[in-house]
């Protein structure tokens, strides 16, 4: 996995409920103790990011989190606005668009419109030469990317509308957008995934997909909530022959064990399976068994990844 | 308030799966079927997901576009899959629409057509809503139960029909028809001046472009338009219940509040919430630790006690989010799921997760 937080942008995609959230975080603190000045950018209309650092979000503006560490949430409306105005270098102009409704209408229906200008203002962020007035540029930016066909949409935008416009403003600015995406130096797309069956099928239909629809490829997998490995074997028959009368609760005791020891098997297999057909190298993070993720577990995680980044 | 889904469903022609992405909605969607077709229905389960699992677990080598039966011991009931494509849904509504074969082959050949029914991005809500519709017009069957799009907001495809209707409404197919490009015709100032500013950011060809799939699209919009409409109307009528798919994640239940709350503005009936995953609390016991150090060893038993408390924990996390849950629905039926060993992945399995749904 080493390398990817040297790229200017970090896609970080994954089958839905695996973690992509809290994983973008735990990335973003590591590319921000290394330094570098690191953007982490949802893309939900929601403030997650900010959430977990017990802070407010600030929606479509950049905010600090912690040293070097910043936030935006990037929603289609914003996103749009502000590249008309970059586009027509005017804002009374692009005003004039936004103002109109039947405008709207045609923008929030158009396919696609909203992937293209929410992605195109992600790479605006990754630039070194922001369009922004007054913005500095970040070393890193990460994206807490929607799950993975939709990730998979949001990254093909670009090229979608390039080819669709052929030739125009539209047309070159999307390439532009798409040569940078399609891009491995520049772009580094993550998997989020789980050790489950589903997840491990999507993950490979997701690096499948990259490949032919952008010609690119995943850098680097990480298994989210990997069940420690508590009991082996010959534990697991010991606590199965247990002699005596246990009572319902050690009993209940018993069966978790035992539970475990299956689970934690089968997530061995699944990632075996996982590390066998993938091409890209797979990290596991630890199952986290406190009730609520905050700043002090995505610490801990932005740890473990950071052992594996070296 | 627990209930069953045999009960919600007693009466009902349109089940739909919603929630936020990776709580086990296309799971339960297919067990609902399997559910409903296990009691003498004849139904079928519409997803999206281009997730061969799904597939594999009703024992289909894949899903297409086309209805599959599923064989499965369901008694009188049938139980049939299908999985949605959009592009091929929204190629076949045009034709469907098109009044003669020189608009449909306008349509179809139109370069921007073609561009944005393939990037699946947006076009899904559409087309999942469209075939709902036609389905249920068909009659075919006792059920339809679909599994909504994957997308982070689980409410777009509720706006879907609205959106489309807008898209096509006449005054947008005016902006770009009435008179063409160049101004032939006079257009009001106002629209006269976007037009203008509008040609600055796409540039005179793919404006063309636009203009040229509006004018072809025209004579289609008002059956687009009337179809939206009862879409519309179709969700929120009595035969159709929206089940709610959760997980006991404080962020999980937050999502599922603010969609039963969409849903509630919106007009669509609510049927129950399904809380997946839950972890079940171990027996209370004084004592336990001790209890089974002395039946496993120091070592051993120290260790099958810190993992029951640690499994302690996520129960009694998730206890506080379904009531959490409980209270802010404000006592609307639940079901709740427990968490299995194994992933779902055969009819076995799903009918196993039936016995907590039914």
């Amino acid at each position: 996995m080493s390398g990817i937080l040297d790229k200017r942008l970090v896609f970080v995609t994954g089958k839905g409920g695996t973690g992509k959230t809290i994983v973008s975080a735990a990335l973003g603190l590591v590319a921000a103790r290394q330094g570098k000045r690191t953007m982490v950018c949802e893309v939900a209309e929601q403030n997650r990011i900010p959430a977990l650092f017990g802070r407010e979000g600030a929606g479509f503006t950049e905010v600090e989190l912690a040293e070097s560490l910043y936030a935006i949430s990037v929603d289609p409306e914003h996103a749009r606005e502000e590249w008309l105005k970059f586009q027509l270098r005017s804002g009374a102009l692009a005003g004039v668009l936004n103002g109109n409704r039947i405008f709207s209408y045609l923008a929030a229906a158009a396919p696609g419109l909203a992937e293209l200008v929410t992605i195109g203002k992600v790479w605006e962020l990754a630039q070194l030469e922001r369009k922004t007035a007054k913005a500095s540029p970040y070393d890193v930016v990460i994206v807490d990317a929607p799950a993975t066909g939709h990730g998979v949409a949001m990254l093909g935008a670009p090229k979608t509308f390039r080819d669709a416009a052929r030739v125009g403003p539209v047309a070159n600015q999307a390439a532009k957008i798409h040569t940078f995406l399609a891009s491995p130096r520049q772009t580094a797309v993550v998997a989020v995934a789980l050790a489950e069956d589903m997840p491990v099928n999507e993950t490979l239909d997701l690096a499948g997909r990259l490949h032919d629809e952008m010609g690119q490829h995943l850098q680097a997998i990480v298994v989210n909530a990997v069940y420690p490995e508590r009991f082996s074997g010959a534990d697991a028959e010991a606590i199965a022959s247990a002699d005596g009368r246990p009572s319902q609760a050690a009993r209940d005791g018993l069966d978790a064990a035992l539970s475990e020891h299956r689970r934690a098997k089968a997530q061995r297999s699944q990632l075996r399976r996982l590390r066998s057909e993938a091409e890209a190298p797979v990290s596991t993070l630890p199952f986290l068994f406190e009730p609520e993720i905050g700043r002090d577990e995505v610490e801990a995680l932005s740890r473990e990844l950071e052992r594996r980044l070296v | 308030m627990s209930a069953s889904v045999a009960d919600l469903l007693a009466n009902k022609q349109i089940c739909v799966c919603a929630g936020s992405g990776g709580v086990g909605k296309t799971t339960t969607s297919a067990a609902v079927a399997l559910g409903m077709a296990q009691r003498g229905k004849k139904v079928i389960v519409l997803t999206i997901d281009p997730a061969k699992r799904l597939a594999n677990s009703l024992g289909l080598p894949e899903l297409g576009n086309e209805e599959s039966r599923v064989e499965a011991d369901t008694g009188d009931g049938e139980l049939w899959a299908m999985m949605l494509d959009a592009k091929r849904t929204f190629d076949d509504l045009v034709e469907s629409h098109a009044p003669d074969a020189e608009t449909r082959d306008a349509v179809l050949g139109n370069r921007i057509y073609k561009e944005i029914s393939n990037a699946v991005a947006g076009s899904q809500e559409y087309m999942a809503m469209e075939k709902l519709h036609e389905l249920h017009e068909e009659g075919r069957y006792d059920l339809l139960v679909l599994d909504t799009p994957p997308t982070r907001n689980a409410l777009d495809f509720l706006d879907a029909p609205k959106r489309l209707s807008r898209f096509v409404d006449s005054r947008s197919l005016q902006f770009f028809t009435s008179g063409g490009l160049f101004g032939v015709k006079i257009f009001s100032r106002g629209t006269g001046l976007v037009f203008s500013v509008l040609k600055r950011v796409t540039g005179v060809d793919l404006l063309q472009d636009i203009s040229d799939f509006f004018q072809s699209f025209g004579d289609m919009a008002p059956g687009f338009r009337e179809r939206a409409g009862r879409v519309t109307e179709l969700l929120a009528d009595s035969r159709t219940t929206f089940l709610l798919v959760t997980s006991p994640r404080a962020d999980a239940v937050d999502e599922a509040v603010f969609f039963h709350d969409r849903l509630r503005e919106a007009g669509m009936p609510f049927g129950a919430a399904v809380v997946n995953r839950m972890h079940e609390l171990p027996a209370d016991g004084d004592g336990v630790h001790e209890e089974v150090e002395e039946l496993l060893g120091p070592e051993l038993g120290r260790r099958v006690a810190g993992n029951l408390e640690d499994f302690r924990r996520l129960a009694e996390r998730d206890q506080l989010s379904l009531s959490d849950l409980r209270q802010r629905l404000g006592r609307k039926p639940m079901i709740e799921v427990p968490d299995m060993e194994d992933d779902i992945h055969d009819l076995e399995g799903l009918a196993k997760m039936g016995e907590y749904l039914f």
